[in-house]
């Protein structure tokens, strides 16, 4: 947990915390701040901004009835208070709870499809504009050099890859946008796995990869 | 510790027989514990503020409704709050129907994850608030709103009094300093909470005084991971 070097930024976490981002964003943002105890202070603390926010808010009344109606809500609800929190995932899982969530359970539910070269995807199912997807690169394998017309974030589940920004190790997120032409290779050993969204199609530099794309989905 | 209420606050009036119990109670749990000095007992530092015993009345009465389903304390709650999260939700787009029907499902969230607020990590303002934001994204966005695992803090984690009342000061300091921005600032990150904000044009409003009520929550962490195990 202490070794994460590259956090996520301000903004991502004020969106996040505001509940402007999108879904598949949203989904990196959790899965990092489930590692990552700095990055959830930071998010809470923006948590905090939106609860002063309702405070200042100024009010609005209720029907005459919303106090009954409410406690008539509660009293349909089962009698049944939450279970107290239990540890519902194993420590040696790769997937933090809210990824998991997604995939249905850890890595070895993940259905992979290829992409040829080795590379591995399995998108999933989000309801925002933007993508979300596990990728899973052999180690040693570089991915096609792509730059963004939009916002990416790759965030390291398992292995780890490298590219101009540094490395980039379990925990770690990268944030990318149009100014960022990278080449992410994984480090030689293990499968990378990451998990990355984007909001826009990534644009490849090399042919072949831009004549693939419209069937790879990526 | 509820002896400063403004009095024109009718609020704060109902509820004073609710509040001993809860109070003591959190009070009882905490004296076990190692705390710094100045903290302990009922004597609040001399600095208190109305508007922290204000929330101390708050957290009061989210204890109440934990530990012993009070329907007088969450009435209070509801009288507090359900206005400004109906405001709140109009703010962001409800219409009037729409704001009625969130606020009273998120008033009953409420009562059901009483036991989930950790007033050494937020304040009630601030729990409400994620409440009627997530209540938000279900059903303005039709979206799902991936939650960061569970840090929920158990029986055996009841948080040091002494934790929770640093807090409080912190969340009232920020508050304030919230309230001290240059309107123009302020109004960009209202329309940030509000949701009228892209990501992009975010990043304008992200320059806020936060490194103190930061360290605040991430010692609280600690303390948490440290019970876990």
């Amino acid at each position: 947990m202490s070794n994460i070097k590259h956090h996520l930024t301000d903004e991502l976490l004020m969106s996040y915390a505001a509940g402007s981002l999108d879904e598949g964003f949203s989904l990196v943002v959790a899965t990092h701040v489930s590692m990552c105890d700095d990055c959830r202070a930071r998010s809470e603390a923006y948590e905090a901004v939106g609860g002063a926010m309702v405070d200042q808010c100024e009010v609005v009344q209720l029907s005459d009835h919303a106090l009954d109606q409410t406690f008539a809500l509660i009293d349909a609800m089962p009698d049944k208070p939450d279970a107290p929190w239990v540890e519902n995932r194993s420590k040696d899982d790769v997937f933090p709870t809210p990824l998991q969530d997604y995939v249905g359970g850890d890595l070895d539910k993940v259905k992979w499809r290829s992409l040829g070269g080795g590379v591995m995807q399995a998108v999933l199912k989000t309801a925002g504009e933007d993508k979300v997807r596990l990728l899973r690169i052999p180690g040693g394998t570089a991915m096609p050099d792509h730059g963004h017309r939009g916002l990416e974030l790759t965030m390291v589940l398992k292995g780890a890859f490298e590219d101009d920004d540094g490395h980039f190790g379990r925990g770690d997120v990268e944030v990318a946008n149009e100014d960022l032409h990278h080449t992410p290779v994984a480090v030689a050993g293990e499968d990378c796995i990451c998990l990355a969204a984007t909001d826009a199609p990534l644009r490849f530099k090399g042919l072949m990869p831009r004549i693939a794309q419209p069937f790879l989905g990526i | 510790m509820i002896k400063n209420f403004t009095a024109s606050d009718p609020n704060n009036a109902a509820g004073r027989k609710t509040l001993q119990m809860p109070t003591k109670s959190l009070i009882k749990d905490a004296s076990v514990r190692q705390q710094p000095p100045g903290y302990g007992g009922r004597k609040m530092p001399s600095v208190e503020t109305p508007q922290t015993s204000e929330n101390d009345n708050l957290v009061a009465l989210v204890a109440a409704i934990r530990d012993h389903k009070d329907r007088q304390a969450f009435a209070e709650l509801f009288r507090h709050f359900a206005p400004r999260v109906k405001a709140f939700l109009m703010k962001s787009g409800a219409n009037e129907g729409l704001a009625e029907e969130c606020t009273q499902e998120v008033m009953a969230t409420l009562w059901t994850k009483a036991h989930m607020f950790d007033p050494s990590r937020a304040s009630v303002s601030t729990w409400v608030f994620t409440i009627a934001r997530n209540r938000k994204i279900d059903a303005f966005r039709r979206m799902r709103r991936p939650e960061p695992e569970d840090l929920a803090w158990g029986p055996e984690a009841e948080p040091d009094q002494a934790d929770v009342m640093s807090f409080r000061q912190e969340s009232k300091k920020l508050a304030d300093a919230i309230a001290a921005l240059p309107e123009k600032q302020r109004d960009l990150i209202q329309a940030a909470y509000f949701g009228d904000l892209s990501h992009a044009q975010i990043a304008d409003a992200t320059g806020l005084p936060l490194g103190t009520i930061k360290s605040r929550i991430r010692l609280a962490l600690e303390r948490l991971r440290h019970t876990m195990g």
